[in-house]
């Protein structure tokens, strides 16, 4: 989403994006000419007129999860989106019983908080696993 | 699911959807600053429609219709802006 015209989108779509991703960009492109939506979600920037990097992990029950937000030179990881969605939807599923320690990707061990954990962290998780 | 737009000269815009955006400006406790609303974690995301291009087609787009399904929405300064 982004406060150029739904025509524009159009453009960059057919004109630059498909040369990148094969058969164009398979997600809608929003147009938010005005910034409303921009305001309500804080990412307006209101000298500029335009809205930054925001990045907003929404759950099945519309609730936000997590979000991100970077001045306009700097561009996202794609690759940590998908590895927070993949730790919010382990969390789910486990009904809030487990709980995905720093550097956790898949595969990877999850804690399970609780009155025997307390204090036992360090047995179980090892500071090396925050980056390995 | 998306409603396809016609296409005419005007600029079809979107916005928040729901609750009232801002409170009616009342007289505030002395010293208590207006705080921009902001969204939490763990709080709902504000429902919105939205114009949009996808597929080849002009569409409009509301969140709440994505409801049962992870999402993930971006914002970013303009078209052809590089990064």
């Amino acid at each position: 989403m982004s406060i150029d015209s739904m025509y524009v989108h159009k453009m960059w779509n057919d004109y630059e994006l498909s040369k990148m991703v094969q058969g164009g960009i398979p997600f809608p492109m929003l147009s938010d000419t005005g910034g409303k939506v921009g305001k309500v979600y804080g990412v307006y920037d209101e000298d500029a007129g335009v809205e930054t990097r925001g990045r907003f992990i929404i759950d099945p029950d519309g609730v936000i999860q997590a979000f991100e937000v970077l001045t306009p030179p700097v561009g996202r990881n794609v690759a940590e989106a998908i590895r927070q969605i993949q730790a919010f939807q382990l969390v789910r599923e486990s009904k809030g019983t487990e709980a995905t320690p720093s550097g956790w990707k898949p595969g990877k061990k999850v804690l399970k908080p609780g009155v025997d954990l307390v204090g036992r962290v360090w047995e179980e998780w090892k500071t090396e696993m925050a980056s390995d | 699911m998306a409603e396809e737009l016609n296409v005419g000269c005007a600029r079809p815009t979107g916005g928040p959807v729901g609750e009232s955006e801002a409170p009616p400006a009342t007289e505030q406790e002395p010293g208590k600053k207006e705080v921009a609303s902001m969204v939490q974690v763990g709080k709902k995301a504000p429902d919105f429609v939205a114009p949009g291009y996808h597929n080849g087609k002009f569409v409009n787009i509301k969140l709440s219709e994505y409801l049962g399904k992870w999402t993930l929405l971006c914002f970013y300064p303009g078209d052809f802006t590089f990064v």
